[in-house]
């Protein structure tokens, strides 16, 4: 039980660092929220590329995983086993493998919500 | 340059109405609005038609006011925030009164007005005319900005979109005039963040004021107020800051429209209120019926205009400014 | 008035956005969220491998993302949570589902079917893009190094 709580309170700390990090990146720069998603996704295979994502993936769990560097992370991991497994191809396959199920899922929903949902105004 | 036309035919308010949504509604204004809509829908299927039918309903109102119906009106000018004045277009179609239709940003009231004046100055003819101002938050954050249910966080400097529209007509009768007007020049805001429109427009409405007061050698304290579109908080600050040594009294008469609005106490309402129908509903829920009232007898209206496209925004340009002005004096007939 | 100017006029009256309520915030919500989905992932991880058990965290939170944007209450936590509910798979979800909403009025192919990809695109693109330049290396690396 008190390694759960343990595995937990780092995920918790993990994801609200990099949020933290990325509402500075708001704040303080002009990054638009889109520029912000993007600048994570390609840092996170960066991350993945220079070998800091797996040590960090061990500590913190969802912490890391969950925002979109994880999705970076994730896309530059699929790209390396398909490397491993058909060369140079994989470089072009692996990456939407490997992210697939999320991207389809965001898109399904999307589209049955529209038929479902309408947008209500905003208010202040 | 001569930018100051005295208008020598006596064109009269005859009629003026304000329409609005929820936020408009419960605001300090709410029970001057002639008509809320809760929904913001006005019975409409999409948020671009409800803002082309909120004009019409507005118009309608002011019709019924008068006791003037459509056939006595011989032009209308009348414009809103969507690409190419949609909704205004689709809104008034079912008139069938002659129209121009104006393109301001947010100073197309004042604008609207301008150019309504000056048609009837010059031709005796036309007898009535009407100009409508519409703008809605949810067709205006859709084009300009993001999906209405787009989760995003507001910089303390954004301003609110009103859901708004105002409606008035000139004609013979009535108690308020439009004595004179002054067109706005095109002037650089020099930044290019879209969520601080009001710092970018106050330089021309600061470009505006001073030229009239040059040119006309009135004196601000022969005013009751001058007041400006929608430059909200952070646009009023600067605004005070180039006229404290140029206006005597500006601070004390100066009022915003995009500050009456909302209630900033209650709300979260950021810097203030935005959108051409934020000016056009305020003036004419709040100071026309003052001024018929001869609670206040002249004041110097000018919407204040963000110059500026989706396009041109992420393109980096610098978000330019206009201020049209217009000079209401209320009319005491013997 | 000079440009220099009116930019200093601009920086004295804006004010700055709060960043410490911003970033407490941020950093509260963003950490509930991937602290949820750890909490999923133990329960998966007793039926499933670690790679299954990871792709159902990320569908049950993008799915949990995609339901509040369609009854309207993503947006509002959103305005508190910033960076904490744009950050995690959520934002993504939201930026897709929010587009779809939005543009059905323009009809399902160039409406939904083509504004559905407005924030999702450059995140796809940029995504596998850079997925393919670090696989064109890491293919050289174990070429010459391996």
């Amino acid at each position: 039980m008190e390694s759960i709580i343990y595995k937990v309170l780092l995920a918790f700390v993990g994801g609200g660092f990099l949020s933290l990090l990325a509402q500075i990146l708001i704040d303080k720069t002009k990054l638009t929220p889109a520029r912000i998603l993007v600048f994570f996704v390609s840092l996170g295979v960066l991350v993945y590329g220079i070998g800091l994502y797996d040590p960090l993936y061990e500590i913190f769990g969802r912490g890391v995983a969950t925002p979109l560097l994880g999705f970076g992370a994730n896309i530059a991991k699929g790209v390396k086993e398909a490397v491993d497994k058909e060369g140079i191809l994989g470089a072009l396959s692996g990456g939407l493998t490997a992210s697939s199920a999320g991207i389809t899922l965001a898109l399904f929903l999307g589209l049955i919500f529209s038929f479902i949902f309408k947008t209500k105004q905003k208010r202040m | 340059m001569k930018r100051i036309t005295e208008l020598k035919r006596d064109i009269r308010f005859v009629s003026f109405s304000a329409v609005g949504g929820y936020e408009e509604g419960i605001g300090p204004l709410g029970k001057n609005f002639d008509i809320i809509d809760n929904s913001g829908k006005f019975g409409q299927k999409t948020w671009e038609l409800a803002e082309g039918e909120m004009g019409r309903i507005c118009l309608n109102t002011s019709f019924t006011k008068s006791g003037l119906s459509h056939t006595d009106i011989d032009i209308i000018v009348a414009g809103d925030l969507q690409n190419q004045c949609v909704a205004t277009s689709l809104g008034l179609a079912s008139f069938g009164i002659p129209y121009i239709g104006v393109y301001g940003a947010c100073s197309t009231c004042t604008e609207s007005l301008m150019i309504l004046s000056s048609f009837m100055n010059s031709n005796p003819d036309i007898k009535y005319g009407a100009a409508v101002t519409t703008s809605h938050n949810s067709a205006a954050e859709r084009q300009f900005r993001t999906p209405i249910e787009y989760g995003g966080q507001r910089s303390p400097s954004a301003q609110w979109t009103s859901t708004a529209a105002g409606s008035f007509i000139l004609g013979d009768r009535g108690k308020v005039r439009i004595s004179s007007y002054m067109p706005g020049r095109i002037i650089d805001g020099v930044t290019s963040d879209g969520s601080n429109m009001g710092a970018a427009m106050a330089f021309a409405a600061a470009d505006t004021i001073k030229s009239y007061f040059e040119e006309s050698g009135e004196k601000s304290d022969e005013f009751d107020y001058i007041i400006t579109g929608d430059l909200g908080r952070v646009g009023s600050d600067i605004l005070y800051d180039i006229l404290k040594n140029e206006v005597f009294g500006f601070e004390t008469i100066h009022r915003d429209c995009g500050l009456i609005l909302y209630d900033s106490e209650k709300k979260d309402v950021h810097s203030g209120a935005s959108g051409c129908g934020t000016s056009a509903s305020v003036l004419a829920s709040h100071f026309l019926p003052m001024l018929e009232e001869g609670k206040i007898k002249k004041i110097l209206f000018l919407s204040t205009g963000a110059l500026m496209s989706p396009s041109s925004l992420l393109q980096g340009e610098s978000i330019y400014g206009i201020a049209p002005l217009i000079k209401l004096e209320y009319i005491e007939d013997i | 008035m000079d440009i220099n100017e009116k930019k200093r006029l601009i920086k004295k009256h804006s004010p700055k956005s709060p960043i410490v309520k911003n970033m407490f915030f941020a950093f509260l919500i963003g950490g509930l969220i991937c602290a949820l989905g750890e909490v999923i992932f133990i329960i998966a991880s007793e039926f499933f491998d670690e790679k299954t058990s990871q792709t159902i965290v990320t569908l049950i939170l993008i799915f949990l993302a995609a339901a509040l944007t369609g009854f309207g209450i993503f947006d509002k936590i959103a305005r508190v949570a910033g960076a904490g509910t744009l950050l995690p798979v959520t934002g993504f979800s939201n930026a897709v589902v929010s587009e779809a909403l939005d543009s059905k009025s323009e009809g399902f192919v160039l409406g939904v079917g083509a504004k559905i990809f407005t924030v999702a695109g450059p995140v796809i693109l940029f995504g596998i893009s850079s997925g393919v330049v670090y696989g064109i290396i890491y293919y050289l690396y174990t070429l010459f190094m391996g």
